[in-house]
């Protein structure tokens, strides 16, 4: 059972939270090309080691960023996605 | 032979009665069923594996290899327990495993004979033909240890207990002491959990100083210290698992046939004081009962008084029997140390010790010490990495974990000088390595002729190290042996995996309350006490238990409904709130057709798709005013409507502009149904008027009850007139009895969700995951509106103009008709088509009932291209069986909607 930060919350059982997404993924539209579009639905990067997500945690609702490792199951941070929108 | 001037652990006064094998035995309170046994001069406790060869104890703790019993009490039973971690009680039954009639008088004892037949790999090259499956009963039969009670069940269940601390430590041995009392010191909270009936590990059996002072007193003081600290002490109980981010749990055994509690303890430093478990010698029938580990007959010795030979032999490759052989001189036993053995006399215990000159040592017992494994379990399932020592004989814990630490015995400071000396070639007598998976050098021998390589192979190969005890006393000797015989190094070899749990950890730990009911915990209705005094049969939906019916005919109950009005309870409906300015353009983007031109007062039907195009579910949107919605999705589906809502609020959408609530525990809803559904709620003081020019089809009002709000939806799900009638959870109770006042003289009942699916089969009225698949598209179900209209983004667009979406051949929804007097299609029946003499599916029936109002069975289904086949007639193949079904339009009543327009 992992540990994981909610930036609002707290530490938290990994049971509370939801993974979102790969970080930086951006929608397709509909003027994406089939390929790109089965890009977005289908395909992950799914990194070894370092990783940077978006998760939910299910208890407060807040989408948050999760940097974390994937081998090792390291929390690195977890931080507010708004306020990176703002630096 | 029970001493009377020893034994520590056990009270003398206090003799228990037992049986073992049906023979009358008395052991003493405090003994273990491994000591109580040998007190009694049991030496035959079981059979082995494979062989059935007999076996005695070999160990005194969770690594036992040998004594596995079937313990029972009255009507409680264990089946597979440690004989060396059981107490003993007065009554209690224990029988010998893999052993019939018993384990001295064995009928599969012959295999023995016929060992060399039967090697390793024997079961798989020997029974794949014709096919493994005709010889398994028999195999299974006469392999196998004990055997489960299925009548059987706890009186209590698991307690399951979370809990913290600073540090943890595994093993209250010295070690594991020394380093709580310093961390206590040091102010920290600590915990100590240990695997023995009492904290002190070697402590208890062996004599030394320790800091000037003799071991007992050492750990009466130290037990003493810690407990003035508040350090708290489980006993009995093993860490076997260790898990992310310093997750510890542990079984702690509660005694008799209770479960074990089950503790998941957090905490900031695990130290690992788990001490180390002394090998076997391998050498030919080492596996004789009689041949025993020494340490342990130290411990049988100086805590319960029992003597296991009178005549002992002791062979050691390190220093640490010293103090052994004295002991039983003391105990006068006559005492012989010998560098080696070549081999054992005596099948159903030991006679006599062959050495190494080859003579002949009469003797009842050999006790033997291979050397230390320190328990480095915990420490490697934590990523740990281990390195071979050579001068220690043993695998140590190699760079240290992040918040672990490893001391003591467990990281190869034994106190004791190990000289490697290994057995080198199998010779014409088996040596044994696996004492429970009775696995023997010959059996390595032959892997690496076949080549094995990888121990992980050798393993599965052998079954080396796969019993029950996971090879604790002899996987190190195994690999050992297989770099030997593969001329690698030790430290190439490698070991294999540990993972979790180190001991056999019983599933009801891990059940804990999570059984009956609460395996799979159903939500249950404010009115599930109104609806079961009226007769309902619950029946769980979509994780609701929900009145299935109200009585056994549930034709006549959706007829009346149909004829009259019926009252059915749709609380676990969707009612989830969306507030803001940009409320509509929120449900705008996550759903199929367009909800913000929605009129407030009025409701709209339709779908969300998921991204990739695929309805996820359908319902009804309200708009209550400019900034406010209502999506009242279907039941099974509010949890995962209302996230995705959340997710696309943040993800695409100003959250301070738009706010979700799931409001659908706050309300109970009672559906009325049925042309005579606006008489009965007339009957309701509601305040408001509700005929057709005020409250038309797809309307709806705010209205109050009993002091509280309630509101009334014109929604209907069974092509009748009908109204959604939503009040607080409160007023629940006073809706239901005044809508039943109101209904009897109107000659309605009560709905079950049962008959009401026969409703809305009747009307055509899809369920979304009975009706749909996961590969249905909006389209396939007649709606192409917004696909062809919408020129914004909403979830999914883009996948419904994909090629694969525009397909000529895709499955749409139809209505499927028999032909007269014909029973109604099985629910899952295929239609069919043969090309070039093929059989493929062009489809399937999702839906299928009779029909009590138009007397004739109905169905849905889904047919490839079925829109535009209306008319055709498909085969359908069920259980082998063909039928045919004429397509037809998905409605079978009133199609017009002049039942619902009133």
């Amino acid at each position: 059972m992992q540990l994981i930060s909610c930036p609002f919350c707290g530490l938290r059982d990994e049971t509370e939270f939801r993974f979102g997404a790969e970080a930086g993924k951006r929608r397709g539209t509909a003027s994406s090309s089939a390929e790109e579009w089965a890009n977005y639905l289908y395909f992950q990067g799914n990194p070894k080691g370092q990783t940077r997500e978006i998760w939910v945690h299910l208890a407060c609702g807040e989408f948050f960023m999760l940097e974390r490792d994937s081998m090792t199951h390291e929390i690195h941070q977890s931080y507010c996605i708004r306020k990176e929108d703002q630096k | 032979m029970r001493l009377a001037s020893f034994g520590t652990a056990v009270d003398s006064t206090k003799p228990l009665n037992f049986t073992f094998d049906g023979m009358a035995c008395q052991g003493l309170a405090g003994d273990t069923v491994a000591s109580a046994l040998l007190a009694a001069g049991v030496r035959v406790v079981g059979r082995s594996f494979k062989y059935h060869r007999p076996r005695g104890i070999w160990g005194h703790g969770s690594e036992e290899p040998n004594a596995i019993f079937d313990v029972s009490c009255g009507i409680d039973r264990e089946p597979n327990a440690r004989g060396t971690t059981t107490q003993l009680s007065e009554g209690l039954r224990v029988r010998s495993v893999n052993a019939s009639p018993n384990a001295s008088r064995d009928t599969y004892g012959l295999f023995d004979a016929f060992a060399r037949f039967i090697p390793a790999g024997f079961y798989y090259k020997t029974f794949m033909w014709p096919d493994w499956q005709r010889f398994e009963p028999r195999i299974r039969a006469m392999a196998g240890l004990g055997c489960i009670d299925k009548v059987w069940s706890p009186k209590s269940f698991s307690r399951q207990v979370n809990s913290t601390c600073d540090v943890l430590v595994v093993g209250a041995g010295r070690s594991g002491l020394a380093a709580a009392s310093r961390a206590a010191k040091d102010g920290k909270s600590v915990m100590i959990v240990d695997e023995g009936i009492e904290p002190g590990g070697t402590l208890l059996y062996r004599s030394r100083l320790i800091e000037g002072v003799s071991a007992s007193d050492w750990l009466c003081e130290t037990l003493i210290e810690l407990e003035r600290r508040d350090v708290r002490m489980l006993s009995r109980a093993t860490a076997y698992g260790v898990y992310d981010h310093n997750l510890v749990c542990v079984s702690e055994l509660k005694g008799g046939f209770a479960p074990p509690d089950l503790w998941r303890i957090r905490t900031s430093e695990i130290v690992i004081a788990t001490g180390a478990i002394e090998r076997p010698l391998v050498f030919p029938n080492n596996d004789r009962p009689g041949v025993m580990s020494a340490a342990s007959a130290l411990f049988y010795l100086r805590r319960y008084g029992v003597r296991v030979g009178e005549r002992v032999v002791i062979a050691s490759n390190n220093d640490s029997t010293g103090e052994i052989a004295n002991a039983f001189r003391d105990a006068e036993a006559k005492v012989i140390e010998v560098a080696a053995v070549k081999d054992v006399k005596g099948r159903h215990g030991i006679e006599a010790v062959i050495d190494s000159e080859g003579r002949s040592i009469a003797a009842d017992a050999l006790l033997v010490s291979g050397g230390f494994t320190p328990t480095v379990h915990l420490y490697c399932q934590n990523k740990g990495r281990l390195r071979w020592s050579e001068s220690h004989a043993a695998f140590l814990p190699g760079k240290p974990v992040e918040g672990m630490r490893v001391v003591g015995s467990a990281a190869g400071d034994f106190g004791w000088t190990v000289s490697a000396a290994w057995a080198a070639k199998p010779g014409k007598t088996r040596a044994w390595i696996d004492f429970q998976n009775d696995v023997t050098l010959k059996d390595l021998a032959q892997a690496a002729r076949e080549n094995y390589r990888s121990v992980e192979h050798v393993k599965r190969y052998t079954t080396l190290g796969m019993a029950t005890d996971q090879g604790k006393t002899s996987n190190l000797n195994g690999l050992v042996a297989m770099a030997a015989l593969t001329g690698r190094s030790i430290a190439e070899t490698g070991t294999t995996t540990y993972r979790p749990p180190y001991t056999p950890t019983s599933l009801m730990a891990f059940t804990g309350v999570r059984h009956g009911e609460l395996f799979n915990p159903v939500r249950r209705l404010a009115l599930e006490p109104e609806h079961r005094a009226a007769g309902a049969v619950f029946r769980e939906y979509g994780g609701w238990l929900r009145p299935a019916a109200y009585g056994s005919d549930i034709q006549a109950e959706a007829l009346r409904a149909r004829e009259t009005v019926g009252i059915f309870d749709g609380s676990p409906l969707g009612k989830i709130d969306v507030i803001g300015p940009d409320a509509g353009a929120l449900l705008d983007f996550n759903s199929y057709g367009t909800i913000s031109t929605l009129r407030p007062g009025r409701l709209r039907y339709g779908f969300m798709l998921q991204e990739t195009g695929i309805v996820y579910d359908d319902g009804v949107i309200a708009r209550v005013d400019e900034y406010r919605f209502v999506v009242s999705c279907s039941s099974s589906h509010v949890q995962g409507v209302y996230q995705r809502l959340e997710e696309w609020r943040q993800d695409q959408f100003d959250p301070s502009r738009v706010y979700i609530h799931n409001a659908t525990p706050r309300w109970a809803t009672l559906t009325v149904t049925g042309p005579r559904s606006r008489q009965l709620l007339k009957e309701l003081d509601l305040g408001l008027d509700i005929g057709l020019a005020e409250l038309p089809h797809m309307a709806f009002v705010l209205g109050s009850f009993e002091g509280g709000p309630a509101r009334v939806a014109r929604v209907s799900f069974s092509g009748d007139l009908s109204f959604e009638v939503s009040v607080p959870l409160s007023k629940a109770v006073l809706l239901f009895h005044a809508m039943r006042r109101a209904s009897t003289p109107l000659g309605g009942i009560l709905l079950g969700l049962e008959a009401m699916m026969i409703l809305r089969a009747e009307k055509g009225y899809i369920v979304i995951g009975k009706d749909t698949d996961g590969l249905t598209m909006p389209h396939d179900l007649g709606h192409t509106g917004p696909r062809d209209k919408r020129t914004d983004e909403f979830v999914g667009r883009r996948a419904l103009f994909t090629d694969w979406a525009m397909g000529r051949d895709r499955r749409q929804l139809v209505g499927l008709a028999v032909a007269e007097g014909e029973a109604a299609l099985p629910t899952g029946s295929h239609g069919i088509e043969r090309v070039n003499g093929k059989l493929r599916s062009v489809g399937y029936v999702t839906s299928s009932y009779f029909s009590p109002t138009l007397r004739r069975p109905i169905a849905l289904g889904l047919i490839e291209r079925g829109a535009a086949r209306q008319g055709d007639t498909v085969k359908f193949q069920y259980l082998g069986r063909e039928r045919e079904a004429t397509i037809v339009a998905p409605c079978f009543i009133d199609p017009e909607g002049t039942r619902l327009h009133v």
